[in-house]
């Protein structure tokens, strides 16, 4: 049952009805899995690339991301796939490097929010009553602060710096982890099935285990997934604004920071980099969507 | 009436609770802020007249003194003092105000527009590859980071086409690239739900009613399927503030525009956290304010909500659900439904009979 029930969703639910033209001949059935198999396909290299990129980064680039290796403000070339920045640092070893800035930072913020959010979600869903009319209190503080000053306020408490932008970028999301975690819990609560789990000798811990939760987390991950994306551009907005990494540390947002002074110029020290941040996100909301069972159009 | 003074309450706790949690992240955690500013050997004070500093600030009375003080500072419009700068924070802010507010509104009149035109081109447009084209435009706005479209604007505009002048441009010339920067973000969230309710809307009965009387798409369009769909939207006011909020910040930053943004970008910088603690109290009771009206209007503008007793009608409603729920919690549910697709799921995993919107129906009902 329980199986049953978390994979239905997952497998192939049909979107809106106007995302679906109806199947036309077999040419176009045949166009149509094609180019879904390649909306898949794609971002998934994507991300794939971009876990690399974070994990080994030496494999990609035999640069330095933060030595001198040649003139300043180089156009990109065969030998600097991205161009120099304005201290002759190679662009491109410096993406793949902040790679892992970006994408670990992410790791962190998503998991802040995921951990907290649904742990909040779970026990005001499941327990109900008073707890839940104080946890939801608190989860409407954290939507009424807008986010970006939510997570500035958290940086500055916490310090400038990649952890703790990560962490603050994850405040912003645990209300929506809650929110969704409780209205699954909730809905799950009620159905026959936990009612018969209950009914043949379950504890509560024991049904929230093994029925509740596993039946309100796939919506959960799929918004994870969507979250990932959300956090890298966050991040990096936080690192441009100058509250994350300290240069040289080649973060994302930084890297397009220190090239802003040179946009008349060198238009690839911003352009390059921001085409790899937006690549990657898209890439993210995208698996998210597919995650779920969902045609993106 | 009941129901007024309910959500009345519910805002005023919301903003309560929300001033205590940023007392505490701004004022109350972060450490000593007059051993912060004045502390630094270069200044050459000795401890008597540190201590007489934090007299002359209030420092050194018990924290729950300080936190009431400054409730009741807030409340009558004196928001302490820059730590930073050392000048009034409400005179920073109403220097900061106009600017900023002059974008806000232009960057969502433009955002409203954009969104708009995507969501019927996407909807109505004709032909199956334009509707494609125009559905694909919200994700990918939502995937490009604010400040990298302010610096691509900059560049297209001002360097390549020379259209916008970077130096010396008037006051409306200098507002374009920034209206349109803060434009797009908002523009996709806005759009999504927009189309998300027109796909809902047009699948309704009473628009096959309305079509097999005789009614041309335009009509339809205008007279039914926007102004349903329009409601929805309405939840997202709140969101929307929160968004403008945080690309004020950035563009303001990108652009190098005085404004609220600005202010709190410094603010951050300098670790001035009075500065940062009124800007954050100030939106935070804007948004709260902002869901309140929704709420109240919501009623007004859906007849559906009006009489309690047509409860039949009412609930096979997307819009009705909201009856009890808060905007800004049915914004945010919303956005997750439109994103993570919440309610189709949830007709399956209950493996209920119940068609998929009477299950979604219950399950958003359930949330409050």
């Amino acid at each position: 049952m329980t199986v049953l029930a978390t994979t239905a969703g997952l497998a192939g639910a049909p979107g809106p009805a106007p995302q679906h033209p109806a199947p036309a001949p077999d040419r176009g059935v045949r166009w149509g899995t094609l180019l879904s198999r390649a909306g898949f396909v794609l971002p998934a290299l994507v991300i794939i690339l971009a876990l690399l990129w974070a994990l080994f980064p030496g494999l990609f680039t035999g640069q330095s991301p933060t030595e001198t290796v040649a003139p300043a403000l180089q156009a990109p070339s065969a030998e600097h796939w991205f161009g120099t920045d304005a201290t002759g640092r190679d662009l491109y070893a410096r993406v793949v490097y902040g790679a892992s800035q970006s994408i670990v930072g992410a790791l962190v913020a998503v998991l802040v929010g995921l951990v907290v959010g649904t742990a909040i979600g779970l026990a005001a869903g499941a327990l109900g009553g008073a707890i839940d009319e104080v946890l939801m209190r608190v989860v409407d503080v954290l939507l009424a602060i807008p986010a970006l000053l939510l997570s500035l306020s958290v940086v500055i408490l916490l310090g400038f710096g990649t952890t703790s932008a990560a962490v603050a970028v994850g405040v912003t999301s645990i209300a929506v982890f809650a929110r969704l975690a409780r209205s699954r819990v909730v809905s799950v609560r009620v159905t026959d099935f936990v009612e018969a789990a209950y009914g043949s000798g379950g504890t509560f811990f024991g049904v929230l285990w093994r029925h509740i939760l596993p039946n309100s987390l796939t919506p959960v991950i799929a918004l994870a997934a969507l979250q990932f994306g959300s956090a890298i551009l966050q991040i990096s907005t936080l690192g441009f604004l100058g509250y994350g990494a300290p240069p040289p540390t080649p973060e994302w947002g930084l890297l397009i920071a220190e090239g802003r002074n040179y946009v008349a110029t060198a238009w690839w020290l911003t352009v390059l980099p921001g085409v790899i941040v937006v690549l990657v996100v898209l890439a993210t909301n995208r698996l998210s969507q597919a995650l779920r069972g969902g045609d993106a159009a | 009436m009941s129901y007024v003074l309910r959500r009345v309450g519910q805002a005023v706790l919301v903003l309560a609770l929300a001033y205590t949690a940023a007392y505490l992240l701004l004022a109350a955690l972060p450490g000593d802020a007059v051993i912060a500013r004045y502390g630094s050997p270069e200044l050459g004070l000795t401890p008597e007249q540190i201590e007489a500093i934090r007299q002359s600030l209030g420092a050194d009375q018990p924290l729950i003194v300080q936190y009431v003080r400054s409730i009741a500072g807030f409340l009558t419009g004196d928001f302490g003092y820059s730590v930073a700068s050392g000048a009034a924070v409400s005179d920073l802010i109403v220097t900061a105000l106009p600017p900023t507010l002059t974008l806000a509104v232009l960057g969502l009149a433009l955002a409203v527009l954009l969104a708009v035109t995507i969501a019927f081109t996407a909807t109505y447009g004709a032909g199956r590859a334009l509707r494609r084209v125009f559905r694909g435009i919200p994700p990918l706005f939502v995937s490009l980071p604010v400040f990298w479209i302010g610096i691509i604007l900059i560049q297209i505009f001002s360097f390549r086409l020379g259209l916008v002048p970077v130096i010396g441009a008037n006051p409306v010339q200098a507002l374009i690239l920034p209206v349109i920067t803060l434009a797009i973000p908002i523009a996709a969230p806005l759009s999504q739900v927009l189309m998300r309710s027109i796909d809902e809307v047009r699948e309704q009965p009473f628009v096959a009613v309305v079509r097999a009387r005789g009614a041309g798409t335009s009509w339809l369009l205008w007279r039914n399927v926007a102004r349903n769909a329009l409601l929805p939207t309405l939840t997202m006011a709140g969101l929307l503030f929160g968004e403008l909020v945080g690309g004020a910040v950035v563009t303001e930053t990108v652009f190098a525009r005085a404004g609220i943004g600005q202010l709190t970008a410094q603010a951050v910088a300098n670790r001035d956290t009075p500065v940062l603690l009124a800007v954050v109290v100030i939106s935070t009771v804007a948004f709260v304010a902002i869901n309140l009206v929704v709420d109240l209007l919501y009623p007004v503008l859906d007849a559906r909500l009006r009489s309690p007793r047509r409860g039949r009608g009412a609930s096979s409603s997307p819009a009705a659900s909201g009856a009890a729920t808060a905007a800004a919690e049915r914004a945010v549910d919303e956005l997750v439904d439109a994103e993570v697709g919440v309610p189709a799921e949830v007709g399956r995993a209950a493996a209920s009979p119940a068609a998929s919107p009477a299950a979604s129906e219950a399950a958003r009902g359930g949330t409050r």
